[in-house]
């Protein structure tokens, strides 16, 4: 025991701060530019929760690419099925829903929101037995099947339950805002950044805490490494799928419920932000997704208040300028 | 054998199949003059150009663009807008070329150097993404692009469907402005693919093909990958932008909807896919066969949906809807990118390779 005592003194890896200080850097730096404390406020807490939504929608997909090299096109449909499986919940229950009870309301939404988890785990199942373990290692024919996998739940969606868009109203206690002085926070904000948060240390304790946690990150460091050691990491893989699936269903709902209303175009239109939040953090890294989401609903919100028209295009400018900075995302972390 | 570089079909079948496209498309405006039918071949010839250049970076190189609609659409805005403001002329024509074609090579120049470098996995997210981008511009910007809306415009003169320059008579058939565009669409389309057959078999084409098929040894090797990948984004990116403009001339319009959304770049991937990646030849069997059954088969769909309401089933009258088109389209797409992965072309080559 005293040799490895004594190897204490081997340098410890670096901790990588700077890109964890990013968000803060931002958040400080543009409040002279929006002057009142209490729009700051209020901006800063919509950032976190739409980057917690984002964040929830996004880390199945980091994780999937980082432990099997799987890009997932077709990410976006888990999360519009996530959002249509919560109305065959929330819409035959609505007056659980329009009751003026947290309780009521939470027994409502709780259901929801595991049903929808697990419905989009199944599909994930489903998806990654027919459509991705016939093309492991081919990235195009990946892409070209996810892609594929996308158009056809889309679809499917539309056929199932019509073009129209369903509205999907906030439960009665979730609306409102508290008011503190200036300052206004919008109820559901505050639940979206909670389970947001819920969500990241549940997956930090499980991946740094838990055995199942050290097979993933040693299959991210080197599959075939595992493979020898004995583990099916086919099994793991496709377990890891499901989750990311699930979560990206459970963000689904979330963000249904923050834009009340559900269409079957949401899963396309979403791809394009988780796939720009996946790159900023870095494929494959759970906390690099993490602040690239940050980053990405702030830069959304901030620039939205400050300058309306260069909101359309203020994710690319923040993805060209993080590319310029790390051309390979906040952490990279394979060196594939 | 010049004309085709060198790359003849090398099949009997393919060889045959292509000319009878080709001479249907040649001759569609004595046969067909129907507006419909007219509509129809100029699609397939624009499309076999654009899914051709499509097919330069998937079939070639191995990289998934999903930014083929956008330099598309820019090539059709760019003669729609100069058309649109300068009026109808061929100074607005030869304007909207020379700011649309640098403009696609700047943007294509662009994102190769930014993205090519790293992976072929971060080349499709970053084109996705710009992509998006640049669709949410042009219907935000409606005081250039007409918004939603989008752009219709007068054609010069000669151009115009009013203009006949052969009356009816001794041939039976008429020459006006509108064959005449449908001649120049054609003629453009046959010159583009011809100058992609070339790229693609000079040494430069085999750069490519190696680093498709092993990047890091053709880096070895001491080519300078990067620059290839990123000079074969450009010409794409020429080629399609060039497509959009014949599609603006024919359509005498220009839309997110006709030349910039999704939904093209998806039936791109499904031609090549289905025509047969890498061959060049694949790209004018995919346009003919895809747009042929878009346009024929969508009635087939409303006729088979009404007859499943009519007997009562459930679910297939949706399933069935013309809207649907895709959803068929999406698993058609999956099943050829599993089943077929060398396409028509792959497959028509390989029965003809079997007795020798």
């Amino acid at each position: 025991m005293t040799d490895l005592a004594a190897s204490g003194a081997l340098p410890k890896p670096k901790r990588d701060v700077l890109p964890v200080l990013l968000p803060v850097i931002l958040a400080l730096a543009v409040a002279p530019l929006i002057g009142s404390a209490s729009s700051w406020v209020t901006l800063t807490v919509a950032s976190l929760a739409m980057g917690m939504m984002i964040f929830i929608m996004a880390s199945g997909l980091t994780l999937v690419f980082g432990l099997m090299d799987v890009l997932n096109f077709g990410h976006g449909a888990f999360i519009a099925v996530g959002a249509y499986i919560a109305t065959l919940v929330l819409l035959p229950l609505a007056p659980y829903v329009q009751a003026d009870s947290l309780l009521t309301n939470l027994a409502v939404l709780a259901p929801a929101a595991v049903l929808s988890m697990a419905v989009s785990g199944a599909l994930g199942l489903v998806v990654e037995r027919l459509l991705i373990l016939p093309v492991y290692g081919q990235h195009l024919k990946q892409i070209l099947m996810t892609t594929g996998g996308l158009i056809v739940a889309e679809q499917a969606l539309y056929a199932l339950w019509g073009p129209q868009i369903i509205p999907l109203p906030l439960p009665t206690s979730l609306r409102g805002s508290f008011i503190i002085g200036d300052v206004v926070i919008a109820k559901y904000r505050l639940l979206a950044m909670l389970v947001g948060l819920v969500v990241f240390a549940g997956i930090q304790l499980v991946l740094n805490r838990t055995k199942i946690g050290l097979l993933i990150r040693a299959g991210v460091e080197n599959r075939e490494m595992v493979e020898a050691l004995g583990y099916r990491i086919r099994r793991l893989f496709l377990g890891v799928f499901m989750v990311g699936s699930g979560l990206a269903g459970l963000g689904g709902v979330m963000w249904a419920l923050y834009r009340e209303q559900v269409h079957a175009s949401m899963g396309n239109d979403l791809t394009v932000l988780v796939f720009i939040v996946v790159i900023i953090g870095g494929l494959g890294s759970i906390g690099g997704c993490f602040i690239g989401a940050l980053l990405v609903a702030m830069v959304a919100n901030y620039g939205g208040f400050l300058v309306p028209k260069l909101a359309l295009v203020s994710n690319i400018l923040l993805m060209v300028a993080i590319l310029m900075w790390r051309p390979r995302g906040l952490y990279a972390v394979t060196s594939r | 054998m010049m004309v085709l570089s060198g790359d003849p079909p090398r099949s009997r079948v393919l060889s045959i199949v292509l000319i009878v496209i080709i001479a249907a498309l040649a001759v569609t405006p004595l046969v067909f003059p129907g507006a419909k039918a007219m509509n129809v071949a100029t699609k397939i010839c624009i499309f076999a150009a654009l899914v051709a250049s499509y097919d330069l970076l998937l079939g070639y190189t191995g990289s998934v663009s999903f930014a083929h609609t956008m330099f598309y659409g820019i090539g059709s805005y760019s003669v729609a807008i100069a058309l649109y403001s300068m009026g109808p002329g061929w100074a607005a024509v030869a304007t909207g070329i020379v700011i649309g074609l640098p403009l696609a090579l700047l943007l294509a120049l662009a994102i190769g150097l930014f993205s090519l470098r790293v992976e072929a996995i971060f080349f499709a997210m970053i084109t996705l993404a710009v992509a998006s981008a640049f669709l949410v511009l042009a219907s935000q910007l409606s005081w250039l692009t007409g918004g939603e809306d989008g752009r219709s415009f007068q054609l010069p003169e000669l151009l115009r469907p009013g203009t006949v320059l052969i009356s009816k008579g001794v041939f039976g058939f008429e020459l006006n402005g509108r064959v005449l565009t449908y001649y120049l669409i054609f003629a453009g389309s046959a010159a583009m693919i011809l100058a992609l057959l070339r790229v693609v078999n000079s040494p430069f084409g085999r750069v490519l093909q190696a680093i498709r098929e092993n990047r890091f040894r053709a880096e070895a090797l001491g080519f300078r990958t990067v620059f290839h990948l990123t000079y074969a984004n450009c010409i794409a990116a020429l080629v399609a932008a060039s497509a959009g403009m014949l599609n603006a001339l024919w359509l005498r319009y220009a839309g997110p909807d006709t030349s910039l959304s999704f939904a093209i770049m998806l039936d791109i991937l499904l031609m090549v896919v289905i025509g047969g990646m890498g061959t060049i030849y694949g790209a004018i069997i995919g346009a003919a066969i895809f747009i042929l059954a878009q346009n024929y088969l969508q009635a087939l769909m409303s006729a088979a949906s009404n007859a499943a309401a009519d007997a009562g089933l459930p679910l297939l009258p949706g399933l069935l809807h013309p809207d649907r088109w895709l959803l068929w389209l999406g698993l058609l797409f999956i099943a050829s990118v599993y089943f077929f992965p060398t396409g028509v072309v792959g497959r028509l080559r390989s029965i003809g390779r079997k007795p020798s």
